[in-house]
């Protein structure tokens, strides 16, 4: 019985020494195989006496799983340095660049409307639209501005034909939503307007944002509110000072001009200020009751706020862009900036 | 309107700094556009007058001079200036003065000669851009006095930034009486006393149009000298207030616009023929203006004429005839009252604008007409002598102005602050307005010279700006909220413009306008809508796509060497006789399908890159292409896209003749959808799932080149196969193995059923059917 001691120390240290499965299975059958010296032993069993037997067949099983446990044991060892080596072998450069498509981005226009659209629907206005080449009656007369109103001196207004220019603003839009839907309204219209002007400073197409809000218990202070409340967050500044002046649109009356602080120079004065320390952001005011007579609305049973507001404008201070012409360029180089 | 400060000083004298002046003005609605000096700071400088002029020893340009200014010692000063003379009145810098630009006048030694102070030029006192030789000044200047003195150069430049409704703001009278409203403050006004008439003689007025010219008056001066030099004091404030000096008479009509804000005209007496007439101009009647334009007349032109011909644009501008020139001893003043009606864009349709247009325009206050008058025949009498006549006044229909009611109870409701009558009485007072109360209520008698108040909101408006805008608290709405509905069944643009983005594509804004070849070239549009006032013929006609902006912003980033370009574009395009207007949404590619990059063989990008975008796009509307030639497309690569059998758009790759026009080398791919179309969207319903497996079989077939794998699609969808849920094309092959002309499909065919497994018989039986129909349309089935 020695013997099974030694065939068991024998297997133990071959299967050590092996470092390849397949060697691994070699060295299995040396023991285990059909010619195996534990198969061999195995089969001599029968040769012994009927006493014996039970115990030594006890004994040589016993050996039997100690050599299949250690050959188990070990085949786990060479599978996971095998593994190992495998892994090693595929490692990557993770810095080599990620591949497929780039992302593209939205204009800094649309971004900004995006932003206004979504402060003023957090308020409850619903976004309305109207044509760009609009009729004279739309664009001025409804607005209560009569042929020959200095107002429309004012406006630099594109002409298609006698009766239709490209808007001026985006206003008449105003009268189409009231004309079509009764009070208390709610809406801003964001859109393109034209004015026959062209420099540094001026672009003969621009984005204005409309807002209208009729409803019975809409007043001045209302307005100075919202307005205010709107510049703070669109710049993200709770402390942003601004102010409102009393100005003329034929379409409203009382009417505002609303200025902020100068958001380059916190209001200390610079060149984009004209060394004001304000910034001219908006007009507005209150509905003015020929207005709202021309789409027949009670204006002593409703009163309204209606204002305009310049997007390239709010855009430049936002982001700092210096020249209004790269909006409408379409250089890459300028446009991913605000991807 | 531009003023000196120091005249509406002379008028009103609030206890405000310019600034603070500056300041309450914006703040109440007269914007104070600019604030300057009338000039840079600078001292010690004063009127001298050279009393010897003698070459510098050793220096053939230098002068040296011999300077009095007032004092019994004259200074000894070398000069360079070339016009420097014996007897002339020049500023002089003294030693100590310091300069614009903080330069300090020391006594010094020029060539060797001492020297004992400066002589200056207008440019060298920051009193002009430019300059020639030394500052030349009138002949009685008083010598040794301080040029600032002199000049009153201790002054600022207003210049307001007037809305059309404040055409009382338009005169230093009219500024004063709203600084004494805002600021408060004794206001002095003029007095104005009519002058002595020692004439009799006056001129017929006939005013045939009598709701045009409310009213008119004129007079005759005879042996007024036109030649006499305007006094500098009224110069300067013609000077500081924009204005020209022409010669006596005419600034003195233009004074007293100035001063009152009456625009007034002087005739030269001599060219005048009988009465004078207010009536409109026939039409094509001329008449050459002052300016020097010819100008013919349309029959809605106002015009002042005798009894031979025409004198004036009424209100506009004077004729050259019949003007005043130096030599001129007799004139016949006019002040009148045009409604703006009749005035406005008359002036602008024959583009000139004058200070008197502008003025009629917005509205004169038709109470000072009379006085104007006065008052410039009393600065006529003054400073050119003569004799004045009677005052002929005729006249038409003055305009009434009914008293407006203002209730207290509204003032809160617009304005949302609470006045009570004791202080709405403060502030009509304030304003100078004539008012009655009743109760809460007032009676408001609008004065002739503002022609805006109207209505109520109109004096709500005026208790604002004098209440301060300032002073009205910003309050956050309080109101009822509903929510917002939102309809599942459209599609945000935002939304959209996002896939595009996540497609690796940017936005773009172009304008809408542009040149009328890119319409006639991209869209085959030969009468675009054009626009009657282009700024340039670049921007001449508007879009009927954005094909031609996309490619302006494609053609610029070309230029910039950007090799791979993605655009979109949403926006306006515009057709037809009635200008309809749809909303479009465009895209292009150019340059390689991926970002150039490591382990991916550069590929450029074709048709069906972009054709993939726009599926994507419309998912899971399915979209369908039919092959048709376009303007702007390679004939052979171009589709209309269509949605449910509507055309929705266009897809194709850009006709070589516009790649070559355009300067671009690669491919480009475009396409341009309705945005109406691609924003609607059905609310999901969903279909029973199956727990059973799909099975998958795959279908080769060959069939000639002109055979369409749509066409072979829609058999196969047509041929109610059982069990078939999807059926898409996976291969195309072309060559070994496949005839000339012929190409090989292979379709991917799953079929599912969600009430059992599949057993083969029922698979190969749909199968079979799939087969029949592709052999019945000419196919052949590849093993």
């Amino acid at each position: 019985m020695q013997e099974l001691e030694k065939i068991l120390d024998e297997a133990l240290k071959q299967f050590a020494a092996v470092d390849q499965a397949a060697e691994l299975e070699q060295v299995k059958a040396r023991y285990l195989g059909k010619e195996g010296r534990l198969t061999v032993l195995l089969k001599s069993l029968g040769k012994l006496s009927a006493e014996e037997r039970p115990a030594a067949g006890v004994r040589i099983n016993q050996v039997k799983q100690g050599i299949e446990s250690a050959l188990q044991q070990r085949r786990e060892a060479l599978q996971y340095s095998q593994l190992q080596l495998k892994l090693k072998a595929e490692s990557l450069d993770v810095t080599l660049p990620g591949r497929g498509l780039g992302c593209g981005g939205l204009h800094p226009i649309t971004r900004t409307l995006e932003r206004i659209e979504s402060l003023f629907h957090s308020l409850g206005f619903t976004v309305a639209s109207g044509p760009e080449i609009e009729s004279d009656f739309y664009n001025f007369t409804a607005l209560n501005i009569p042929e020959n109103h200095p107002a429309r001196a004012m406006h630099d207004t594109f002409y298609v034909d006698k009766k239709h220019v490209l808007r001026t603003h985006t206003s008449p839009v105003q009268i189409r939503y009231m004309e079509n839907n009764a009070p208390p309204l709610k809406i801003i219209a964001p859109g393109r307007v034209y004015r026959c002007d062209s420099d540094v400073t001026h672009s003969p197409m621009f984005h204005q944002v409309e807002g209208l809000w009729i409803d019975e218990d809409v007043n001045f202070s209302m307005l100075k509110g919202v307005l205010s409340n709107f510049m703070q967050c669109f710049f993200e500044r709770d402390d942003l000072q601004v102010r409102f002046r009393p100005s003329f649109f034929p379409f409203t009356e009382p009417s505002a001009e609303m200025d902020i602080q100068c958001v380059q120079c916190n209001g200390k004065g610079c060149r984009v200020c004209s060394h004001t320390g304000w910034l001219e952001v908006l007009g507005s005011g209150m509905v003015h009751p020929n207005v709202l007579q021309h789409v027949a609305i009670n204006s002593e049973k409703y009163l309204g706020f209606a204002f305009g507001l310049g997007v390239e404008r709010l855009a430049m201070l936002r982001y700092g862009v210096a020249d209004l012409r790269l909006f409408y360029e379409g250089d890459l180089q300028f446009l991913k900036q605000f991807n | 309107m531009k003023f000196s400060e120091n005249w509406l000083r002379s008028w009103i004298n609030p206890e405000l700094s310019s600034h603070e002046l500056a300041h309450v003005l914006t703040m109440a609605g007269l914007e104070v556009e600019a604030l300057e000096s009338v000039a840079p700071a600078f001292s010690n400088v004063v009127v001298a007058e050279v009393l010897e002029v003698i070459k510098h020893p050793v220096a053939d340009r230098l002068s040296v001079c011999q300077v009095n200014v007032g004092e019994t010692a004259s200074l000894s000063i070398v000069c360079g200036a070339p016009n420097v003379a014996v007897g002339m009145k020049v500023p002089c810098a003294r030693i100590g003065a310091v300069l614009p630009g903080d330069f300090v006048i020391k006594q010094a030694k020029v060539r060797n000669v001492d020297s004992f102070g400066m002589l200056c030029s207008a440019k060298e006192l920051g009193l002009a851009e430019e300059s020639q030789g030394l500052c030349s000044l009138p002949e009685d200047a008083p010598v040794g006095v301080g040029l600032r003195e002199y000049l009153e150069l201790d002054d600022m430049l207003f210049t307001l930034k007037l809305t059309p409704n404040r055409s009382d703001c338009l005169s230093m009278a009219g500024v004063a009486r709203e600084v004494a409203a805002i600021a408060g403050g004794a206001l002095n006004a003029l007095q104005v006393d009519p002058v002595l008439s020692n004439l009799t003689e006056t001129i017929a007025v006939n005013i045939d149009v009598p709701e045009a010219c409310r009213l008119y008056c004129g007079r005759i001066v005879r042996g007024v000298n036109s030649a006499v030099a305007t006094p500098s004091w009224m110069m300067r404030r013609l000077e500081r207030g924009g204005l020209r000096s022409i010669n006596a008479v005419v600034d003195i009509a233009n004074y007293v616009m100035l001063e009152l804000g009456q625009p007034l005209h002087a005739y030269n007496l001599d060219q005048l023929a009988g009465g004078i007439t207010v009536r409109y101009a026939r039409a094509g009647e001329e008449l050459a203006l002052l300016n020097g334009q010819n100008v013919i007349l349309q029959d809605d032109m106002l015009v002042v004429a005798d009894d031979t011909r025409l004198l004036a644009l009424a209100g506009i501008m004077g004729g050259i005839a019949s003007s005043v020139e130096t030599a001129t001893r007799d004139v016949f003043l006019e002040s009148a009252f045009f409604v703006p009606d009749a005035i406005a864009g008359k002036a602008r349709r024959l583009t000139i604008s004058t200070d008197s247009s502008y003025r009629f325009e917005r509205g004169v206050d038709f109470s000072e007409t009379r006085v104007a008058l006065e008052r410039a025949t009393q600065l006529l009498l003054e400073i050119c002598g003569g004799q004045a006549g009677a005052i002929s006044e005729v006249h038409g229909k003055l305009p009434v102005r009914n008293a407006i009611t203002l209730r207290t109870g509204r003032v809160k409701r617009v304005l949302g602050i609470v006045l009570d009558t004791a202080q709405i009485t403060v502030l009509l007072k304030r304003l100078q307005f004539k008012f009655e109360q009743q109760g809460e209520d007032f009676h408001v008698m609008p004065p002739s010279y503002r022609f805006d108040l109207m209505l109520e909101v109109d004096l709500i408006e005026e208790i604002a700006r004098i209440v301060g805008y300032d002073n009205i608290p910003a309050q956050p709405p309080q109101t009822t909220v509903m929510m917002v509905l939102q309809a599942e069944t459209q599609r945000s643009v935002s939304r959209l413009s996002q896939m595009m983005v996540a497609r690796d594509y940017q936005e773009t804004i172009s304008y809408a306008f542009h040149e009328a070849e890119v319409e006639r070239d991209l869209c085959a549009n030969t009468t675009p809508i054009t626009l009657k006032n282009p700024i340039s013929s670049q921007l001449a006609v508007m879009r009927s796509s954005l094909l031609g902006g996309l490619i302006g912003a494609l053609r610029t980033n070309l230029a910039r060497k950007q090799s791979r370009v993605r655009l979109f574009e949403t926006g306006a395009c515009f057709t037809g006789e009635n200008y309809s207007q749809s909303e479009r949404f465009a895209g292009l590619s150019y340059g390689t399908q991926l970002p150039e990059q490591w382990g991916v063989a550069a590929c450029s990008v074709d048709f069906y890159d972009v054709k993939a975008d726009i599926e994507a796009l419309f998912a899971p509307a399915a979209l369908s292409f039919l092959a048709l030639p376009h303007p702007a497309s390679h004939p052979g690569r171009s589709a209309q896209i269509l949605l449910n059998g509507q055309v929705v758009g266009w897809i194709g790759e850009l006709h070589p003749q516009w790649l070559q026009q355009y300067g671009i080398s690669q491919v480009v791919v475009w396409f341009e959808v309705e945005l109406d179309a691609l924003k609607s969207a059905d609310v999901p319903h969903v279909n029973e799932v199956s727990k059973f497996l799909p099975v998958r079989r795959d279908l080769a077939v060959v069939v000639d080149e002109s055979v369409t794998v749509q066409s072979l699609l829609d058999v196969m969808l047509g041929s109610n196969a059982s069990y078939v849920i999807e059926l898409a094309l996976f291969d195309q092959y072309r060559g070994k193995g496949v005839g000339d002309g012929k190409k090989s499909l292979a379709f991917r065919v799953l079929l599912q059923d969600t009430k059992k497994t599949l057993i083969d018989s029922e698979i190969e039986l749909s199968i079979a059917r799939l087969t029949e129909v592709l052999q019945q349309h000419g196919a052949e089935l590849r093993i």
